[in-house]
């Protein structure tokens, strides 16, 4: 399956958005199926909107809402049938193109000789249904992190075939979740492009539908198998009234000249006071669609004959992520703490060309003591007497 | 006082790119040899398992040495870059990986990944003096830049090694420091911590050893590798006889597990050591150096 | 007490002080009055010229040569554990009357050092206060010196990486 492209590459009439009936919402799976694709997408599990494997559009979270504050996710029910009436949940699709534990090597050892054998690259093709304006933002950070230019680095070859094999579907967020500050950091809550299908679900008294609109030739295809009719005027002003109530956020990151602010913070005593709180759980890089840090794993059988070599998700709050000659570089919480604020919102500007963060709340609603980015952020901001770097 | 201006000095070859297909995967490699340098440092000569040069690789880059099982260290290339026979790698046994390499004998094999990492600035010698300033192993990542400027002595104008070890018998490299000296035109001054009676050369800080080098601090490039806090002594010192951090090379170290900038360790700042270094100048790490728990 | 220098010797200690950077900034008089105090001294590579325990009676401006600053280490035996070379300093402990050395003192190679009469210099600081002072500045700054350095060689930057 080819990526997706941008919008211009499709012709007028393939770009042209379409409605589906919300009826008719299960033949999208089987058209996903029939073009054997797998599909990732949110069902309810464990009290929370996470993702998993859908077979159907029954296994949709229909009717399904979320009430989220720091420290605070709970599932709560809507009173309609909204199929994706929610909000950021604690799982990203992170999980499906940088798996938290994904094989790299085996080697063999054959007499003195060892024979490597890289782990076979991903070929399974999965649609991921659901995607966030705020997760297709992460996707394209990610995209810079592992599959950069030629000359700005080196490629990740199974996240890149995992993520040439990604069929991304969209569905654009009608309400905010409290913790939501995408709008401040320009990535949401519409979703612009480097999608290969977006749905706006519209609900109302009158009508049950999703504004459908193709974002690649791929789209535009599977688009087309499925029973739908030109958008009108009226329907179009519908999807936009569907959106809208997205856009009203209780949160927001000040990001005019964030860069030379939070490296000007380095000695910031705001670092020490958020490091009472902090407990370096780590749950916030869990739950975070960007962050990359991972370690590797190495283990040999008792014959000491074959070896697996395995990448796993690592965190800079864990205490041995900076381990050097005998100890951690950054022993204390608060240098950890600093270490992953700064990078997510400074460094990786420097780094990747873009912020780390794409306001996705999510860092803020799944800490356990409920410590928020955007405050934190903005009392870094403000210079304070001892702050000298 | 002008001198003609001197041809720039044959680089070794540029390396292709690891694994451009896959990063990750390592090559096989076969010790040709092993010698015990110290008590604690060995030097490994290495070939490719299925033949053929080895490697190559700049001065100042390093490989991801794999132990069977335990995991990979990252080493520094302590080997000749003109010369494609062996590879060389001189490794301090100081945890469970290095611990595993220094078991290996002629014939064992060794998985390698590299070259990794921004190379000494060769070209950028070309013309200048140029001081080395070597602290304990340090003086590994910097022998490959050495025999480059041995081999093109006349590329460079005065140049002077500056090294310090904890004791006489953890010096490393006599011979070449031998033949910097005798062969090479080069003004080798070497201290350590303390030492014996029957020690007849300096006991001191390398910095001590800075005041006998007569420096153009304006002609000046100095190569600096050892502990974090005797590059800030040494940058400190060469500060005060007028040489600009920007003129000031160092190679910082940090955790690497991938080496190519995916996984996140080896961060200082925004700069990841592993593909922005590790061979930097005080001037680019500037705020960065030396900043406590950073 | 030392006796004082031969004419022919003072003019050589003038000259040598005239060049060394310890007493760099120091005026003509100055010079010529401290050149007063010493003698030149000339040792073979391997000779102890400083005892541990024995008085110390003044102090040595080396002008060539390496002297190693050593302590005998029961069953280690002797530490060397730094060396003073050309145009530094050693010795001050001579500053308060009645004070030991408190380590051994060898050259490595063979040395030539101005050796300085303890007692003389101190009655010439009395006398002269600005001269003490100024040269009391410049040992401080070598104490600091040395200070620094014996802290850092502390810090065993070399060895094994502890947890």
């Amino acid at each position: 399956m080819a990526m997706y492209g941008p919008e211009s590459a499709l012709s007028e009439e393939a770009a042209a958005p379409r409605c589906l009936a919300a009826a008719d919402l299960e033949q999208l799976f089987r058209a996903l199926r029939e073009r054997g694709l797998r599909v990732l997408g949110p069902t309810v599990r464990d009290q929370a909107v996470v993702l998993a494997e859908l077979t159907s559009a029954a296994e949709l979270p229909r009717g399904v809402g979320d009430v989220q504050a720091p420290g605070s996710y709970r599932l709560r029910e809507r009173g309609d049938g909204a199929y994706f009436g929610f909000n950021a949940g604690p799982h990203t699709f992170k999980q499906h193109l940088f798996p938290a534990r994904e094989p790299l090597l085996t080697i063999r050892r054959r007499d003195r000789a060892q024979v490597v054998e890289p782990a076979p690259l991903p070929r399974e093709r999965w649609a991921l249904l659901g995607v966030k304006a705020c997760d297709l933002a992460a996707i394209d950070v990610q995209d810079r992190v592992f599959t950069p230019t030629a000359d700005a680095g080196f490629t990740d070859p199974r996240y890149q075939a995992r993520r040439e094999h990604a069929f991304l579907i969209v569905t654009e967020c009608t309400q905010a979740a409290a913790t939501c500050f995408c709008v401040s950091m320009g990535t949401g809550p519409a979703a612009r492009g480097g999608f290969d299908l977006a749905l706006t679900e519209v609900l109302t008294d009158a009508a049950h539908f999703f504004l459908c609109r193709a974002g690649s030739p791929a789209g535009a295809e599977l688009l087309a198998a499925l029973p739908t009719t030109p958008a009108d005027s009226a329907q179009l002003h519908s999807a936009a009234a569907a959106v809208a109530p997205a856009a009203r956020q209780q949160r927001a990151i000040d990001t005019g000249g964030i860069k030379e602010a939070l490296y000007a913070a380095v000695n910031h005593p705001r670092w020490e006071d958020v490091a009472t709180r902090c407990l370096s759980c780590s749950n916030c890089t869990l739950v975070c669609p960007t962050c990359f840090c991972s370690a590797t794993q190495d283990s040999a059988d008792l014959a000491a004959t074959q070896a697996e070599r395995t990448r796993r998700w690592d965190s800079c709050f864990n205490l041995d992520h900076s381990y050097l000659h005998g100890g951690p570089v950054r022993g204390a919480v608060a240098a950890r703490y600093r270490q992953w604020l700064t990078h997510k919102l400074a460094s990786w500007i420097d780094q990747f060309g873009t912020s780390g963060c794409v306001g996705c709340g999510r860092c803020i609603t799944f800490c356990p003591v409920g410590i928020d980015i955007t405050k934190e952020c903005a009392a870094l901001r403000t210079p304070t007497a001892q702050a000298t770097p | 006082m002008s001198r003609p201006p001197l041809p720039t000095a044959a680089v070794p070859a540029t390396p292709e790119p690891p694994a451009a297909r896959d990063p990750w995967t390592p090559t096989p490699y076969q010790v040709a040899r092993v010698r015990r340098d110290t008590a604690d440092t060995f030097t490994l000569w290495l070939r490719p398992q299925d033949g053929g040069p080895a490697m190559a690789f700049l001065p100042g880059q390093f490989n991801m040495l794999y132990a069977f099982g335990v995991g990979e260290a990252a080493i520094s290339v302590s080997g000749d870059a003109h010369r494609r026979e062996v590879l060389q790698h001189t490794i301090r046994n100081v945890g469970s990986v290095t611990g595993q390499l220094a078991r290996l004998g002629r014939g064992d094999s060794l998985l390698v990944r590299g070259p990794f990492g921004r190379p000494w600035p060769i070209a950028e010698l070309s013309g200048r003096d140029v001081v080395v300033v070597a602290g304990g192993i340090g003086l590994a990542p910097l022998r490959p830049v050495l025999l480059h400027l041995l081999r093109h002595r006349r590329q460079y104008g005065r140049v002077a090694l500056v090294y310090g070890a904890r004791t006489p018998a953890d010096l490393l490299f006599a011979p070449d420091l031998a033949r910097l000296a005798q062969r090479g035109g080069v003004q080798v001054e070497v201290t350590v911590d303390h030492a014996d009676g029957d020690w007849h050369g300096d006991v001191g800080l390398v910095t001590g050893l800075l005041g006998r080098l007569k420096l153009a601090p304006e002609r000046t490039a100095a190569l600096v590798c050892g502990p974090e806090i005797m590059m800030h002594y040494v940058r400190l010192e060469l500060g005060k006889r007028g040489v600009a951090d920007s003129q000031i090379y160092l190679t910082m170290e940090r955790n690497m597990k991938c080496a190519i900038g995916h996984c996140g360790h080896c961060q200082l700042g925004p700069k990841f050591i592993c593909k922005d270094g590790p061979v930097f100048t005080f001037a680019e790490l500037s705020g960065l150096f030396g900043r406590k728990e950073l | 007490m030392m006796s004082p220098p031969a004419p022919q010797d003072f003019e050589e200690i003038l000259a040598v002080l005239a060049h060394h950077p310890f007493f760099a900034g120091l005026s003509v008089p100055e010079r010529e009055e401290l050149a007063s105090c010493a003698v030149r001294r000339e040792f073979p590579a391997g000779q102890p010229i400083i005892h541990e325990g024995e008085p110390a009676r003044g102090f040595y401006a080396l002008v060539h040569g390496k002297v190693a600053i050593q302590l005998n280490v029961p069953v280690r035996g002797r530490v060397t554990l730094q060396t003073i070379a050309d145009g530094e300093v050693l010795g001050w402990s001579w500053m308060t009357p009645g004070a030991q050395w408190s380590f051994d003192a060898r050259t490595q190679q063979p040395t030539v050092a101005l050796e300085f009469d303890g007692p003389a210099v101190l009655k010439l600081c009395e006398a002269e206060p600005r001269l003490g002072y100024r040269l009391m500045t410049r040992l401080s700054h070598v104490m600091a010196e040395r200070l620094h350095a014996t802290r850092v060689q502390l810090l065993d930057i070399y060895g094994v990486p502890r947890p």
